[in-house]
């Protein structure tokens, strides 16, 4: 007997209308990421890997077919309790860091932690150890322009997983980086999956990057047209 | 709740810190608002400073007569007999010699010429005797003497000789085809007074061709309570159709009308700039909320709700305004406070006064810049709490 999925995808569709014309992403699309699943998803532009990550974060809605996370429905959940959801479940890393500008490195990985019951001290405190994590115990009271694009990528992880997260959404995470600190990035990535089990999806162009994850989906215009076991890169 | 307010004070903090990024769009803002409130407040300044003037003038013992329903001095005509028979009246207060302290004065409006650009305005002349002087608290010569009666000398009020020229003592000045010589000048406390010309009742009257008329008469009550006698003692003689005020609502009368004149430009003016400053608030919150939008979606990824984006984003508009409102109270304060300018009284003649900035009146020039950064920042903040994550980050 197999362990049920931590998300799964049901039937689900996209459609957008621009300038009259209506668009559709996804027509029909079924999927499902298990518990401590690292995944890749790889395809050419438009073909969907930003919109079906965006679903799988709830920061976008399907216009049809059905979202399940652990075991509850997410697709229909009004905004405020998505916003509650994505606090306590998902924890993104984007391609361009996105940390806030004005804010010291610690700042920026405590403020998942303002949206919890924790004092001060404690916030505090979990920040200092996801950044001791993630390398970056001597960058606490940096800004992001007096780092590198790797430490800032790494401040990002910290963020993301300093609540504790069951899964990591990464939007080429390594796609503004050169090969060297790529790998470092991926390699702790490939850490916190098999590590600290947490469930782990990437959209990326790099073939190299793909390989760090489990599995790589294939997605060409709204469907997956293969999917393969990686993992051949192992840190 | 605790929750909720560390995360408004977290947006709060970093939309205050992006601050400088945008400088000179926040600068605008600001001084869009800083002109708003100091145009309001140069008003209210005005209004404040002449009200003061005006208020400060009169005595709660001084009772000031005028011909029925004539209500300023100009319209009245009172005649010796007149005279006469008030000085019987009750209430009234004697002098040390034994005699009623009653003052029958003529008014008559005479050409001045300003100081600040030579342009010509009416002063008052003011033909009262000795008992004038006497009859009014806190008279005071700072140079010179009084006027001699029967003489064609002139005492001046210190304002006057401030704001109009040719009025310093020794001067002589032309009036009513006689030369006149200024033998002293006055200080009555910045009252009304001070922008008037004081000279013998009798000369007044001869030259200005008024002989035996008088248009009011002052009275030093025994008590500020006498003035109901002194009313009645009025009423029941069929010969002094005259009313009676205390000095002090009498001039607290004379100011509104120009007051509510003053402030009825000043409010109309400060909030039609202000929809002006709206505008300028509107587009740089907008602009804000806009070159923040990763920033707001990134918030919004993490989990922080609307409210916060909302009012992180009210709260930067109304830092903007607090600004403005500042920066406007302290230029008006610094270019205006204490400077003394001159207007049409109800008597047709120059009033002259000091703009008088005060504590309320910058609390209210705040309030309306408060009001442009909250309405300016609204429909912003309802943008950054409201639109879709996937919209702000460009993919969507």
């Amino acid at each position: 007997m197999t362990a049920p999925d931590l998300i799964r995808l049901s039937g689900v569709a996209k459609r957008f209308t621009k300038a009259g014309q209506g668009i559709t992403i996804f027509d029909h699309l079924d999927m499902g990421i298990g518990r401590g699943d690292f995944v890749a998803i790889m395809g050419p532009s438009g073909s969907g890997k930003t919109t079906l990550l965006n679903l799988l974060g709830g920061i976008d809605q399907p216009t049809g077919g059905e979202i399940w996370f652990d075991g509850a429905r997410i697709d229909r959940l009004p905004e405020g309790r998505l916003a509650d959801w994505r606090a306590n479940n998902v924890g993104f890393i984007f391609q361009f860091y996105n940390l806030m500008p004005t804010l010291t490195a610690l700042r920026n990985v405590e403020l998942p932690l303002l949206l919890t019951p924790l004092g001060r001290a404690e916030r505090r405190q979990r920040a200092e150890i996801a950044l001791r994590i993630v390398g970056l115990s001597d960058r606490l009271g940096h800004y992001p322009r007096e780092m590198s694009g790797g430490q800032q990528q790494r401040v990002a992880i910290a963020r993301a997983i300093v609540s504790d997260p069951k899964m990591l959404l990464c939007d080429e995470p390594t796609g503004d980086l050169d090969r060297g600190t790529a790998d470092e990035i991926l390699r702790m990535l490939q850490l916190l999956n098999r590590e600290m089990g947490k469930t782990i999806v990437m959209v990326t162009h790099d073939p190299e990057a793909a390989r760090y994850a489990g599995r790589i989906l294939h997605l060409d215009k709204g469907r997956f047209v293969e999917n393969e076991l990686a993992g051949a890169r192992v840190s | 709740m605790p929750r909720l307010l560390a995360q408004i004070a977290a947006v709060t903090a970093i939309n205050v810190k992006s601050m400088p990024q945008r400088a000179w769009l926040s600068a605008s803002t600001v001084v869009a608002v800083a002109l708003v409130v100091a145009v309001l407040l140069s008003f209210l300044a005005m209004a404040n400073g002449f009200e003061q003037t005006l208020r400060g003038t009169g005595s709660p013992e001084v009772a000031v007569l005028l011909r029925g329903g004539a209500g300023v001095e100009i319209n009245s005509s009172i005649s010796r007999d007149q005279v006469r028979l008030v000085e019987e009246a009750p209430g009234i207060a004697r002098g040390a010699d034994g005699r009623p302290l009653v003052s029958a004065e003529l008014y008559v409006t005479v050409d001045g010429r300003k100081r600040a650009g030579g342009s010509k305005a009416n002063v008052t002349l003011r033909g009262m005797g000795p008992e004038g002087a006497a009859i009014r608290p806190g008279f005071r010569i700072v140079g010179g003497r009084m006027a001699q009666p029967g003489s064609a000398e002139l005492m001046v009020g210190q304002s006057l000789v401030r704001e109009f020229a040719g009025f310093d003592l020794g001067s002589r000045v032309r009036i009513a085809n006689a030369d006149w010589t200024v033998v002293g000048v006055f200080d009555m406390g910045g009252s009304v007074f001070e922008s008037e010309l004081w000279a013998d009742i009798a000369t007044v009257q001869s030259l200005f061709r008024r002989t035996n008329v008088f248009q009011s008469i002052r009275v030093r009550l025994d008590a500020p309570d006498r003035l109901p006698a002194l009313r009645a003692y009025l009423d029941a003689d069929p010969r002094l159709k005259l009313d009676a005020k205390s000095e002090v609502a009498y001039f607290a009368d004379q100011a509104s009308s120009t007051i509510t004149l003053i402030r009825f430009l000043g409010w109309p003016l400060a909030i039609a700039m202000a929809v002006g400053a709206l505008a300028g608030a509107l587009n740089t919150m907008y602009s804000a909320v806009a070159a923040r939008a990763q920033e707001i979606a990134t918030l919004r990824c993490l989990g922080f709700g609307g409210i916060p984006s909302f009012v992180g984003t009210l709260i930067e508009s109304l830092l903007l305004a607090l600004l403005g409102g500042l920066l406007g109270a302290a230029v008006t304060w610094a270019a205006f406070d204490g400077v003394t300018a001159s207007t049409l009284g109800s008597g047709f003649t120059q009033v002259v006064f000091a703009f008088r900035l005060s504590p309320v009146l910058v609390f209210q020039g705040v309030v309306l810049a408060l009001v442009v950064g909250l309405l300016g920042g609204l429909f912003p903040a309802w943008r950054a709490a409201h639109v879709p994550i996937v919209r702000a980050y460009g993919n969507g």
